[in-house]
C-alpha cells in the first residue's frame, strides 16, 4: 500500500499546475464558454507539445509510455483549472478506446495524430430519451447495405462533436440487433451538428446522422459485440470525470477555507466560528473520500484488474460529495459567491455537469447493489 | 499509488480469518456487535497473545513483534469483521501500551509492555470526569506529592467496561496554579489499590458499559508517573489520536452489516429498489470509511503520529455506524423493535442493540463536534474559536 504520488507524478502535477495557472485563467475559461468552438487551437498545440495527449499511450504510437494513473493526475489538474476544450473527449473517450479495442492499422492511423494534437475525437453514444448508459438506449441504426452500413438517427449530449475530426458512433447494427461502434469521419456532410447551451458552458452537441454510409473497415472492435466495449469506455470516462471533480472540489475547499480566514464579521474571521469550521471539516472529509475512492479506481484501471464495483463506488460517492461540498462552499462564501464576478460559479457549474455525466449516483448505486449480490 | 496488499499481508489476513473461523467453529464465542469493547474473554485474549498478535508493532525488546501498522489494521479489521471478544486487551494494545512506549520510563516499559503482549494486563481509561468531558483539560481529580508517592483524590467517569480493568491509565491535576493544560499528569494506577472503587453504569441497550471510578486517597508510587510531570495533557492528545485511528470506529457493529444484507437476500427484500439503494449506499459509505482509515495507518507506517486524519476518519465512520443501525431497523420494519429475548425477534435483536448502542459511538474518544474542531484547526488551519 502506497498512498502518495511518485516523484514523476508530482512533477507532472506541478508542471500541469504551473502551465494551467498561466494559460488558463478564469478570463480564458469565460472566453471559451462564450466562443463558438469552445477551445483554443494555440493552447491545444501547446498541450500536445507538453506530451499531455500522449501520457497514457505506448511509445510506439508517439505516446509517453505512462499509464492511466498518470493521466488521472493530469485530469485532476485540468479539473482544478476548469480547463475548457476537447482533451477529455479526444483522449479518454476517443484515443484510449482505439488503443484498447482498435485494430493495429486503426491505432497506427489515429493514435499518433491524436497524440500530436492533430486530431480531435469524441464518443457519440447517448440519445434522446431518459434511459441512458443502458444498451436499450441505443436506437441509432447502422443498416447493412452491400457490404457497408448506413447510419441514421440522432445522438445527444455529444461533447465537442462540432469541432471533432472523428466520431466513435455507437449504433444498433441491423438486421442482427447487435451493438457496433463505428469510427467515422466527423466532417461528413451527412452529419448535422447543433451545439446545445449547457450549465458548464461546455459544448455538448446534438448530432444527426442522415443516411450516412460507412465502410465495414470503420468498425472499431467487433461487429455486434460492441456493448462490452461501450461499457468499458463509460466506466473509464466515469473515473476520468471523478478525477476532474476531485481537482475541482479540492480547489473549492481551499478557496473556501481561505475566504473563511479572511472574511471578518463580529470583529473575527468567520472561520473562527464553529459552525463554519464544521462546514469546512465536512467539506474536507467529502473531498478526501472522493480523492481516495477515485484514485483507488484509477489505480485498478491502470493495473488492469476488474473494478466495476470500485468505479461505481467512486462515481456515486464523488458525485454526491461534490454537491454537498458546493452547498457548503456557497453558504460560507455568502452572497459574493452567488455573483458572476466571483470565480466560484465556474466550479459549481462544472461539478454539476460532471455529476450527471456517464451515470449519476442512482445509476451507480444499482451497480454496487448488483456487485453485492443483491 | 498502490492500493493493494502484499502477498504476505494477504496471507496474514487469511491466517487471522482461519483462526477466528476455527474459534467460532469450536463454539468458543459468537460474532457480536461491540465485542471489541464489551466482549471480555480472558481465554480468547490468551489465545490471541499466543498467536503473537498483541503489541504487533512494538519493539521486540519489550515482547513486541515489530510488524507494520498495516498488518495491525488487517488484524483488527478481521477481529471486528468476526465480532471477536477482544475487549480484555484492546485498550492496552491500542493506546495505553503505545503511550507507555512513547512517554514512559524504561522501568514502566519493562513492567507493563511484556505483560500486555502476553494478554495478562487489562487496562481501563481514567479521562472523563462528571465536570470534564469535551473540555478534558478542566479535569479536577488531584494528585498531591507525599514522599515517594502521589495521593489521588477525585472521580472519573465513562470508563468503558472498567469492571474488568486491572489497571487504569489516569489523568490527574498535579499543579493547580498552572494554566489548566499545563498542570495535568498521567499515571498508571493498579485497580486493586486501597481507596479505589468502581460503580458500574448501564447503557440504554441494558448492557453494563461504563464505570464511575472513585479515588479516595489512593497512593501511587512515583515510578508510575508516565512521562513528564504536568505534561499529561499533551500526552493525552497524542493518545487520543491513536484511540480514534482504528477500524473499530467503522466496524463496531459490522456483524449487523453482514446479517442485514443476508436477511434482505433471504427474504427477497433486496429485489425492492428502495432497499437495494439503501444497502448499496451503506456499502459505498463503508468503503470510503475504510479508505480514510487505511490512510491513517499508512501515515503511521510512514512514521507520523496520526493527527487530524484520525479525527476525520473517526467522525466520518461513527456516522456510518449510526446510519447502518438506522437502515437495519428500517429493513426489519416493525420486527426491528423486538428485543433480543422476544418471541419473533430477527437477527438476535442485533439491529435494536446497535441502533441504541450507536448513539454513543459519536461521543466516545472525542465527540464529533470536537473532532471537527480538530480537523478545522489542525488540518485546515482555521483560527481557534
Amino acid at each position: 500500500m502506497e498512498l502518495t504520488l511518485t516523484e514523476e507524478q508530482e512533477m507532472l502535477k506541478k508542471t500541469a499546475r504551473d502551465f494551467l495557472t498561466d494559460k488558463c485563467p478564469k478570463s480564458f475559461v469565460k472566453q471559451m464558454e462564450e466562443s463558438k468552438t469552445g477551445f483554443s487551437r494555440e493552447l491545444w498545440e501547446q498541450m500536445a507539445q507538453l506530451g499531455w495527449m500522449g501520457v497514457a499511450f505506448p511509445g510506439k504510437y508517439s505516446g509517453g509510455d505512462m499509464n492511466f494513473l498518470d493521466l488521472a493526475v493530469l485530469l485532476e489538474e485540468m479539473g482544478r483549472a476548469c480547463l475548457p476544450g476537447p482533451f477529455f473527449s479526444t483522449v479518454v473517450l476517443g484515443g484510449l478506446s482505439i488503443l484498447d479495442f482498435g485494430r493495429e492499422e486503426q491505432k497506427q492511423e489515429y493514435l499518433p495524430k491524436i497524440i500530436l494534437g492533430e486530431k480531435i475525437l469524441t464518443l457519440a453514444f447517448t440519445e434522446p430519451g431518459y434511459y441512458n448508459y443502458d444498451d436499450r438506449s441505443v436506437t441509432v441504426e447502422a443498416a447493412r447495405s452491400d457490404g457497408s452500413y448506413i447510419i441514421s438517427g440522432t445522438k445527444l449530449f455529444v461533447p465537442d462533436a462540432h469541432i471533432a475530426d472523428n466520431l466513435l458512433c455507437v449504433a444498433k447494427t441491423k438486421p442482427e440487433n447487435g451493438i457496433t461502434i463505428f469510427l467515422v469521419d466527423a466532417k461528413d456532410p451527412k452529419i448535422e451538428y447543433t451545439v446545445l447551451e449547457t450549465i458548464a458552458g461546455d459544448k455538448l452537441c446534438e448530432v444527426v446522422f442522415d443516411q450516412m454510409p460507412v465502410s465495414e473497415a470503420s468498425i472499431l472492435g467487433r461487429l455486434n459485440q460492441g456493448w462490452s466495449t461501450v461499457q468499458k469506455t463509460i466506466e473509464r470516462a466515469a473515473v476520468g470525470k471523478c478525477c476532474e471533480t476531485v481537482g475541482n472540489i479540492q480547489r473549492v475547499l481551499e478557496m473556501t477555507v481561505d475566504y473563511a480566514k479572511e472574511r471578518k464579521q463580529f470583529d473575527r474571521p468567520i472561520g473562527s466560528f464553529q459552525a463554519i469550521q464544521h462546514y469546512c471539516a465536512d467539506m474536507a472529509t467529502d473531498v478526501d473520500g472522493a480523492r481516495f475512492s477515485t484514485y483507488r479506481a484509477a489505480w485498478m484501471l491502470s493495473e488492469g484488474v476488474p473494478c466495476t464495483k470500485e468505479i461505481a463506488i467512486a462515481k456515486a460517492w464523488t458525485g454526491k460529495a461534490s454537491q454537498r461540498v458546493f452547498a457548503l462552499a456557497h453558504q460560507i462564501h455568502g452572497a459574493i459567491g452567488a455573483t458572476i464576478e466571483h470565480d466560484l460559479h465556474y466550479y459549481t457549474r462544472r461539478a454539476k455537469a460532471a455529476e450527471l455525466a456517464f451515470g449519476d449516483a442512482d445509476f451507480y448505486r444499482e451497480i454496487v447493489a448488483r456487485e453485492m449480490g443483491l | 499509488m498502490d492500493f493493494s496488499f502484499t502477498e504476505e499481508q494477504n496471507k496474514f489476513r487469511l491466517e487471522v480469518r482461519n483462526f477466528l473461523e476455527e474459534e467460532i467453529g469450536k463454539g468458543y464465542w459468537k460474532p457480536t456487535c461491540d465485542a471489541w469493547i464489551q466482549g471480555f474473554d480472558p481465554e480468547f485474549t490468551k489465545r490471541v497473545a499466543h498467536k503473537g498478535w498483541i503489541g504487533l508493532t512494538w519493539p521486540k525488546e519489550y515482547g513486541g513483534h515489530e510488524r507494520s501498522h498495516i498488518d495491525r489494521l488487517i488484524l483488527t479489521e478481521e477481529m471486528l469483521r468476526y465480532g471477536a471478544p477482544a475487549a480484555c486487551h484492546w485498550f492496552g494494545d491500542r493506546q495505553v501500551g503505545g503511550t507507555i512506549l512513547s512517554f514512559g520510563s524504561e522501568d514502566l516499559k519493562k513492567e507493563f509492555l511484556p505483560r500486555i503482549v502476553e494478554g495478562e494486563a487489562y487496562f481501563g481509561l481514567g479521562m472523563s470526569e462528571p465536570g470534564a468531558g469535551s473540555d478534558l483539560a478542566s479535569l479536577q481529580t488531584r494528585a498531591l506529592e507525599d514522599g515517594d508517592y502521589y495521593v489521588i483524590n477525585g472521580q472519573k467517569t465513562w470508563a468503558s467496561c472498567a469492571s474488568f480493568a486491572q489497571y487504569f491509565d489516569v489523568y490527574v491535576r498535579t499543579d493547580s496554579e498552572a494554566p489548566k493544560h499545563r498542570g495535568i499528569s498521567e499515571f498508571i494506577v493498579d485497580a486493586q489499590s486501597p481507596g479505589l472503587s468502581r460503580i458500574p453504569m448501564t447503557d440504554i441497550t441494558g448492557t453494563e458499559a461504563w464505570n464511575d471510578v472513585f479515588f479516595d486517597n489512593v497512593r501511587v508510587h512515583k515510578r508510575y508517573l508516565v512521562g513528564e510531570k504536568n505534561r499529561g495533557f499533551y500526552q493525552v492528545l497524542n493518545q487520543l489520536d491513536y484511540e480514534r485511528s482504528g477500524m473499530e470506529r467503522l466496524m463496531g457493529n459490522y456483524p449487523l452489516f453482514d446479517s442485514i444484507i443476508q436477511f434482505a437476500k433471504d427474504n427477497k427484500l433486496s429485489q425492492q429498489p428502495v432497499i437495494r439503494n439503501k444497502l448499496a449506499q451503506l456499502q459505498i459509505e463503508f468503503e470510503v470509511g475504510r479508505l480514510l482509515i487505511y490512510r491513517v495507518a499508512f501515515l503511521m507506517e510512514e512514521g507520523r503520529a496520526p493527527n487530524w486524519e484520525s479525527a476525520m476518519s473517526k467522525a466520518y465512520s461513527t456516522e456510518f455506524e449510526k446510519h447502518l443501525a438506522g437502515v437495519a431497523m428500517e429493513v426489519l420494519g416493525p420486527y426491528g423493535q423486538l428485543t433480543s429475548s422476544s418471541k419473533l425477534v430477527p437477527l438476535q435483536g442485533m439491529a435494536l442493540h446497535s441502533y441504541l448502542g450507536s448513539k454513543g459511538y459519536s461521543l466516545q474518544a472525542g465527540t464529533t463536534e470536537i473532532l471537527k474542531n480538530i480537523l478545522a484547526v489542525r488540518g485546515l488551519g482555521l483560527p481557534s474559536s
